[in-house]
């Protein structure tokens, strides 16, 4: 009853859709805006609509109706209720769902906005929209269906059907198998929903670029509209990550937190092209250049978005083969092509509307240093799509599997990365439109000079690594160039206006949060690239067996083996448990308990590291093998992972940038009079 | 006569010496977890998806750990014990593609894709600083110039803080 009454609400939330987008187009068309509104409510009715339908698959996944296939795949008697409602995304079915509900929310918010100025987008917003959410509503209606159930024929088989096949009676096997135990990780219970958060509002942005290429209102209109969604798109996206690797950090047990996996890729390469369009946005607001290229940028990120998707969900990085026998991947790889060819068609049917406005006056100003940027992030993009298509192209080639692994995107990206930290110390001293060599030197000498103490100073305590010391001195760099950025200012302001520095440096932020936001998401990047210098360079690792008493050392730390047990758990785990002991130089330090848990319902292990973490380093224990009667003892693999924790630290002053970009004014309207009085306003923006 | 007998105690000695190198070589040297990581890390298993051998915690690849201890016990080093995942398992083993026939497509496109890219960029920069036509007015958001022999921050702000 409550399965069908789910997918019966999906059925009309795609009948909808339908009809939304044939109501946008006839009344875009047609010129007839009550057929528009039309439309409009159409979308707002898919959000409640796609919500029945989700609390009705979390009322079945709560109350164990294993009877229901997808339920029994990723739920069972022993999982706690949190995990029960959270295997919604637990699962390949339950996930499009999940996809769709929030495809709707963020289709309904946008809805929801005041469209009084821009009433011409309204219709194709909706279109964009309602295609998208419609086709993975085709998905889950007619190929993943998560209602469907499981059904024992006469011959003795069990089926799985939505509808009672003829003859069959309805089959509950009793208990599920489970939620995959790599997914029950806090981690792992935010961060999908946060990848898709990020993916699905990177939507919306989209689809006013497209509305824009179709009604030719193409001037920065529809960039200032999205500016908001676009950050919250990035935000959500970014948390995603940081989530994502520190998921991987703590459950994966090889003391890394991204292994270049083309999932992880999948997730990254959107992130990249929005990053760039965040920065090539400005361009075109300062200087109205770029048009052609922000466009393409938005398209690329929304092709990327369901590339992601795709990746993840069409099992093609299995294998080609798999993808060919999937249904949903050549849906999927059918709908990238058709809306990638559309968008890219309108775009150049609109071309001569897109030409610049101006004109670029010198190599070194900022506009000049963006589109660098732009290249560099482009170049990552590059690297990243060939790396995780390659494996593909060539077994459908040559029938032979290769693996593109770490070894090539970081020697690929390395330097890549290393110039997108340049220019973000360059960049920001750099002027819009006229800036000299002579100008942007007498900018960077003094933040120049202090950053090179760092380096001088490693250099003193014994780093050797030149890629280290080129590391550390961008870091400190950026920091000296956005630090000094912060200081001017508030100095300027206290000059003019007789306010404190505090006051000074607190109103200068709230004037222009874009600008300064930007900034300690770049601060964020800083601390984030430290701890990616301390893992990448200078982690070291050492694997032993030893018996109770006895120790292993590492980089001055010993670790000594104390006890271990075997117990089973309450939610169905037999957990196996090591008490080690943890000091340097003769000083205790800390007791860990890395442990191996075996998922026994769904015969997997799961490697929970005992981790000793300081701002210096992480000192991180793996339990990689034990034979507790013997004499033998156990196997340890302890690593020492300098820094690392600047890279936690560093994705929240990330975030926190981010909210100081994205927060919205008192009134936007309000405000944006309020710019345009200014008349020059942008010019001391970003 | 003489001669005869030298050398073939020579060659005598020289066989047993031979042997008992041989002999040395192949009695099995103690392998330490740290030697079999340093190889493993540089295969991936060739059953699980991007798993590097080292850390992968399958039965499987726990027994392909012990046959990189065995072959370095017996003096392989790591270039032969690579080679010899490849020939028995297949290329994907290998943490990167090794660089022959289409395999070099993934290591020439990237950089040929940026350069291209970056020579757009120039000729897009040398497009762009051509005089500007009477007929171009810009018409978006301009922003003032910064005069170069001026501090253009210093410029930009206090023009900020005299409209706040």
């Amino acid at each position: 009853m409550v399965a069908n009454f789910g997918y019966g609400a999906l059925v009309i939330t795609f009948l909808i859709a339908i009809y939304g987008v044939f109501a946008a187009v006839y009344g875009a068309t047609k010129n007839k805006p009550a057929w528009v509104d039309s439309a409009r409510l159409a979308m707002l009715l898919t959000f409640p609509l796609i919500l029945l339908s989700a609390l009705s698959l979390i009322y079945l996944l709560v109350n164990g109706h294993y009877e229901v296939e997808f339920v029994s795949s990723v739920t069972s008697s022993s999982m706690p209720l949190y995990l029960r409602v959270t295997a919604l995304w637990g699962g390949q079915a339950g996930s499009l769902v999940f996809w769709a509900l929030l495809m709707s929310a963020f289709a309904t918010a946008v809805t929801l906005r005041k469209w009084d100025r821009d009433r011409e987008f309204l219709p194709w917003v909706i279109v964009v929209s309602m295609i998208t959410l419609g086709f993975f509503l085709v998905l889950i209606i007619f190929f993943e269906n998560p209602f469907n159930r499981l059904w024992a024929t006469s011959s003795g088989s069990v089926v799985q059907a939505m509808f009672q096949p003829a003859g069959s009676r309805l089959f509950n096997p009793g208990d599920g198998r489970g939620l995959n135990p790599l997914l029950r990780h806090p981690g792992m219970i935010i961060h999908p929903p946060m990848l898709y958060l990020g993916f699905v509002s990177f939507v919306i942005p989209f689809a006013f670029a497209i509305a824009a290429l179709v009604t030719g209102r193409t001037d920065d209109r529809w960039i200032r509209l999205t500016r908001r969604w676009t950050l919250v798109a990035w935000l959500f996206l970014s948390l995603g990550l940081i989530l994502g690797a520190r998921w991987a950090y703590d459950v994966l047990g090889w003391g890394g937190y991204w292994g270049w996996d083309p999932v992880e890729i999948a997730a990254f390469m959107p992130w990249l092209t929005g990053t760039a369009f965040l920065h090539s946005v400005m361009i075109q607001e300062k200087r109205g250049m770029l048009k052609h290229w922000n466009m393409v940028l938005i398209i690329l990120t929304y092709a990327l978005v369901i590339f992601g998707t795709f990746l993840t969900r069409s099992g093609v990085l299995s294998s080609v083969h798999a993808f060919a026998q999937s249904a949903i991947g050549p849906l999927f790889f059918g709908f990238i092509g058709i809306t990638f060819v559309t968008s890219l068609s309108l775009l150049l049917w609109r071309w001569d509307s897109l030409k610049s406005e101006t004109q670029m006056t010198s190599l070194l100003s900022r506009e000049a240093l963006f589109l660098l940027n732009n290249l560099l992030f482009m170049g990552i993009l590059i690297v990243c799509f060939w790396g995780v298509i390659f494996p593909l192209i060539s077994e459908l080639v040559t029938g032979q599997k290769v693996t593109v692994g770490p070894p090539f995107y970081e020697r690929a990206t390395g330097p890549l990365f290393a110039g997108l930290l340049l220019l973000m110390g360059v960049a920001p001293l750099a002027a819009w439109r006229h800036s000299t060599a002579k100008t942007l030197g007498r900018a960077m000498w003094k933040p120049f000079i202090v950053s090179l103490l760092v380096p001088a100073v490693a250099l003193v305590l014994g780093v050797r690594s030149w890629a280290a010391l080129l590391g550390f001195w961008l870091a400190a760099f950026v920091v000296a160039v956005t630090l000094y950025e912060f200081w001017r200012g508030a100095m300027a302001r206290h000059r003019k206006s007789g306010e404190n520095f505090f006051t000074a440096l607190f109103n200068l932020v709230g004037r222009n949060r874009r600008r300064y936001g930007g900034y300690v998401i770049h601060l964020g990047v800083v601390l984030m690239s430290l701890g990616i210098i301390g893992i990448e360079l200078f982690q070291t690792q050492t694997q032993g067996t030893i018996q109770k008493g006895q120790s292993l050392t590492l980089d001055g730390y010993t670790m000594t083996f104390k006890d271990l047990a075997e117990f089973n758990t309450n939610d169905g785990r037999l957990v196996t448990r090591a008490v080690v002991d943890v000091s340097k130089n003769g000083k205790f330090l800390a007791e860990l308990h890395p442990r191996r848990d075996y998922y026994i319902e769904s015969q997997q292990p799961m490697t929970i590291p005992g981790l000793r973490s300081t701002m210096e380093d992480d000192f991180y224990v793996i339990l990689v093998d034990w034979q507790p009667i013997s004499t033998v003892g156990a196997t340890f693999k302890i690593y020492h992972n300098p820094l690392v924790n600047w890279l936690w630290l560093g994705g929240f002053v990330f975030i926190f940038g981010t909210l100081i970009a994205a927060w919205p004014d008192k009134d936007p309207e309000e405000s944006r009079q309020r710019v345009s009085r200014r008349g020059y306003a942008g010019a001391t923006g970003d | 006569m003489k001669k005869l007998a030298l050398l073939v105690a020579f060659l005598g000695l020289s066989i047993l010496a031979t042997v008992t190198v041989q002999a040395q070589d192949s009695t099995p040297r103690p392998v330490t977890d740290d030697e079999v990581n340093a190889v493993a890390r540089q295969l991936y298993c060739p059953v699980c998806e991007n798993i590097p051998l080292d850390v992968c915690p399958t039965q499987a690849c726990s027994e392909w750990r012990d046959l990189i201890r065995l072959k370095l016990s017996q003096g392989w080093n790591a270039d032969q014990i690579k080679i010899y995942f490849a020939q028995q398992y297949g290329d994907r083993v290998l943490a990167e593609p090794p660089a022959r026939g289409l395999n070099w497509l993934v290591y020439v496109l990237p950089p040929i894709a940026i350069l291209a890219g970056a020579y757009i960029l120039f000729r897009a920069f040398k497009a762009w600083q051509q005089p500007v036509t009477q007929t171009t007015t810009p018409s978006s958001p301009e922003v003032p110039d910064s005069s170069p022999e001026q501090d253009p921050y210093v410029t930009r702000l206090e023009e900020e803080l005299k409209k706040r």
